[in-house]
């Protein structure tokens, strides 16, 4: 499985409630909350963000809050991975939960550009950075997230489990 | 190789004699918790499972804390979803207003939880029972909800720091102080994907209100989650308050840290963190002429008892000043009607402040306070996140109740000492 796109970059903590502030939770519908995505630190990104594109931060991505409604919000708003040096550990959780690719590799998060055509392979964790032609070897899951992230997500991997 | 609390206590509930750190591991829960706005979610999620029926309707608690009492027609049919559901499932620990409080004051003082359990909760806060010497962590949705159907949930061992406190804290610095210390010494991730385990004679000397508000805000130091060992304070908490059986568990003498760090707690001095991290923090003494606007008082890090004698000990006899709305909010019902009892509410309305329902409202910019286009809060919260408290323009600065009564009573940011407290 790859993902291919165009990146939007961002710096440290990237926190949960300037993904999705908390005066949109009151709604928990992923299309209405990807058109408040990311509102707080880069109000325009909505209007830039195509299917497909890739997010890429440095460290602690996703801190604050356990709100899923943040990594709802980014897969809804057509995010198809994020990369960062590392992620906050909730955020981590529920991005697999939910089927949102994440990888961590510090070397990517820190050269990579905004603006730059980034490919991810999910089985190796190879990052291509094709603006530059780069290349970094990301975090591939381990066996056991792998599981979950093959069933789609923890729900179906639960109901392959207790399949009627 | 010893473990450390932490691992022995999730080492039990994996049905196994030893865990290490980076071991992924499947453990029973004994409390599955959410929340009016993580609950729909969950709620949402679970109605995809093969499996409908919850594992044990008694160890789920429900509590619309956030957006309650309703504070609009999207939160009310939010939280007509979480009543159904309790109703459905018969969940047994289903909390309606007026019943309701902030969920992690609410549930130790019900009981729901004692020394030796592991949690999860859909609300990052959950790390806050460390303080009871349980192991618990905060979650999201999908997490919650399957964990309210299996009674399980996978966790990836973690490492631990070793907090180990010595001293006493002086009058007016508390627990809040304390977290903000170590917050601003290692940052908003130093703990990242670690436990923060509490050690050391200064232990005995916190008062249980202080541990909760500590273990409260592990999370705002990246942790997974934070946890004091059990003494006689904890035993005669969980007597008073539970009626369930606990576990002491505690950490080997030649158990392995990343870290450790010493703090002497009389070292302490009030402590506020600047905007836009809990990281940013200064002593009040460093903070400078930083004029405010309003003033928070409550949440689930500061809305116990003892932080409302707090702030009533400082605001006795005096007066919010002119143009600062100050807003009071006890934590539960029954910390609301011991502050009547006290005497408390009363010193706070004297003093120009509002007493509120307890809710989450404000600290998340929800209702009940919400922040204008450049105006400035001292608020009792746990985050000062980039629009937090309402605009994106706005400014929350983290501090204990004690310093927030007192910046109320000036209108900046201030100490008792400031009052010739």
């Amino acid at each position: 499985m790859k993902a291919c796109g165009t990146v939007h970059k961002y710096g440290d903590n990237v926190d949960t409630d300037v993904i999705i502030p908390a005066r949109y939770l009151n709604s928990s519908d992923p299309a209405e909350l990807a058109k408040s995505c990311m509102e707080d630190i880069d109000p325009d990104f909505v209007n830039r963000v195509k299917k497909g594109d890739i997010m890429v931060a440095n460290k602690n991505f996703g801190c604050g809050s356990s709100r899923e409604h943040a990594p709802i919000a980014i897969k809804a708003s057509g995010i198809s991975c994020v990369i960062a040096e590392t992620f906050a550990r909730i955020f981590y959780r529920n991005a697999i939960n939910i089927g949102l690719p994440i990888i961590e590799c510090p070397e990517a998060a820190k050269e990579i550009e905004a603006g730059d055509t980034v490919e991810i392979d999910f089985d190796s964790g190879v990052i291509v950075d094709k603006t530059k032609g780069t290349q970094y070897q990301g975090q591939a899951f381990p066996p056991f997230m792998q599981k979950i992230i093959k069933a789609e997500g923890l729900v179906n991997y639960i109901n392959s489990n207790y399949a009627e | 190789m010893g473990m450390t609390m932490t691992q022995k206590i999730l080492a039990a509930h994996a049905g196994l004699e030893t865990v290490q750190a980076g071991q992924l591991i499947m453990a029973d829960l004994d409390l599955v918790l959410a929340n009016d706005i993580t609950g729909p979610v969950a709620i949402h999620e679970v109605e995809k499972l093969n499996k409908k029926t919850v594992f044990d309707k008694d160890k789920i608690a429900l509590v619309p804390d956030h957006f309650t009492p309703n504070k609009d027609i999207k939160s009310a049919e939010h939280c007509k979803c979480v009543r159904e559901y309790a109703k459905e499932h018969d969940i047994t620990n289903y909390f309606e207003v007026g019943q309701m409080g902030i969920e992690h004051a609410l549930v130790p003082e019900k009981g729901l939880i004692v020394a030796g359990d592991v949690c999860i909760g859909a609300d990052s806060h959950t790390c806050t029972y460390g303080a009871l010497g349980a192991f618990s962590t905060g979650v999201g949705s999908t997490d919650m909800g399957c964990g309210m159907i299996t009674g399980q949930a996978w966790f990836k061992v973690p490492s631990a720091i070793k907090i180990e406190l010595t001293g006493k804290l002086s009058k007016w610095v508390s627990g809040k102080d304390v977290i903000l210390h170590i917050i601003g010494m290692i940052g908003v991730d130093g703990a990242l994907y670690r436990s923060m385990e509490f050690a050391g004679d200064g232990v005995a000397s916190l008062s249980m209100d202080d541990r909760f508000s500590i273990a409260n805000m592990a999370i705002e130091a990246g942790a997974k989650n934070g946890i004091f060992p059990v003494d006689d304070q904890t035993i005669a908490y969980m007597k008073e308050h539970s009626q369930k059986e606990y576990k002491i568990f505690e950490a080997d003498e030649d158990a392995e840290y990343d870290e450790v760090i010493k703090i002497d707690l009389s070292t302490l001095k009030p402590t506020v963190a600047f905007p836009h991290l809990p990281e940013n923090t200064k002593t009040v003494d460093e903070a400078g002429e930083v004029t405010i606007d309003q003033v928070v008082i409550g949440s689930c890090t500061n809305g116990r008892i003892s932080d409302l004698r707090e702030a009533a000990s400082v605001l006795k006899g005096r007066k919010v000043a002119d143009g600062i709305r100050a807003i009071v909010i006890p934590a539960t019902q029954s910390i609301y009607m011991q502050a009547i009892e006290e005497g408390l509410v009363q010193t706070f309305i004297e003093a120009g402040a509002v007493v509120s329902t307890p809710t989450c409202g404000p600290c998340l910019g929800g209702h009940m306070g919400c922040l204008a286009k450049g105006e400035r809060a001292v608020s009792t919260t746990n985050r000062n996140f980039v629009g937090r408290m309402g605009h994106v323009e706005s400014e929350v600065y983290l501090a204990s109740p004690a310093v927030a009564a007192a910046s109320a009573v000036t209108g900046k940011i201030s100490q008792p000492s400031d009052l010739g407290l």
